[in-house]
């Protein structure tokens, strides 16, 4: 897992493809960061995202059950159409905003 | 019917085979000419459908699982199958955001996704003999529309 750690903000940058078999690896990854770091922030950067399915879905369900016992936030960034349609249908915007950049 | 076309591929149910299985089947159907969107619909479904085998029908160990896509023409018509465990309750487990493994954060919602990805989702399963997927989704819905009007 790519990642970034910035004070209390942890950054993860997603493979191209987010299916069980890398959420799995993420999920892994990410709470001994989160562990180590006291992280209350986590981004989900989209970027290089062109795939996901339910399982990525629930790495971030699983994430922001842990940060948000501290009051702890989860934010989506660089998102394209088909994941923001992802993520809008599984009702997840409900608990993570969605950071848009260039609303032109 | 004469434009038909079928395809089977079985495979052992480790994850990195989730990635095999929608590649494979959205290569099959890249022959009805789908847009991205469609074939985007297909590939999360084929995810969700394999995804399941695995963590539920096999409880991760190896077995095989069997995909089988047919071309009635413009349908298209996918079934995912294994012999693993089964679905005590087919209803309880096709309800939005219900899991059976909380434990391994699943969302609950891969029946769902496949049920609003493709046309027409139906499971079959026998506690103890296994689980079988069937999905439809008409390919180039309402194109016609457009591409067949002279500009």
């Amino acid at each position: 897992m790519e990642y970034q750690v910035q004070e209390n903000c942890l950054t993860i940058f997603l493979p191209k493809e987010v299916d069980h078999h890398n959420a799995e690896i993420i999920r892994q990854d990410a709470d001994r960061v989160i562990e180590n770091n006291h992280i209350k922030y986590v981004i989900f950067d989209f970027e290089q995202t062109e795939f996901m399915d339910s399982s990525g879905i629930g790495a971030i369900m699983g994430r922001y059950r842990i940060i948000r016992l501290i009051g702890g936030e989860v934010w989506a960034v660089h998102t394209n159409a088909r994941i923001r349609k992802i993520l809008t249908m599984s009702g997840i915007t409900k608990i993570m905003q969605i950071y848009e950049e260039d609303q032109k | 019917m004469n434009n038909t076309n079928e395809m089977e591929v079985v495979f052992d149910s480790c994850s990195a085979n989730e990635r095999f299985a929608r590649v494979a089947v959205a290569a099959f159907l890249t022959q009805l000419n789908p847009t991205v969107e469609e074939v985007s619909d297909v590939k999360t479904a084929v995810s969700e459908a394999v995804t399941n085998s695995i963590i539920h029908g096999y409880e991760n160990e190896i077995h095989k699982i069997s995909v089988a896509c047919r071309i009635e023409g413009d349908k298209f018509l996918i079934k995912v199958c294994d012999t693993g465990k089964g679905i005590d309750d087919v209803r309880q487990a096709m309800t939005p955001m219900y899991t059976s493994r909380p434990d391994l954060d699943r969302s609950g919602m891969g029946f769902s996704f496949m049920e609003a990805f493709m046309d027409k989702l139906e499971v079959e399963s026998q506690p103890g003999i296994g689980t079988t997927v069937k999905m439809e989704k008409t390919i180039g819905k309402g194109r016609h529309l457009w591409t067949g009007q002279s500009l």
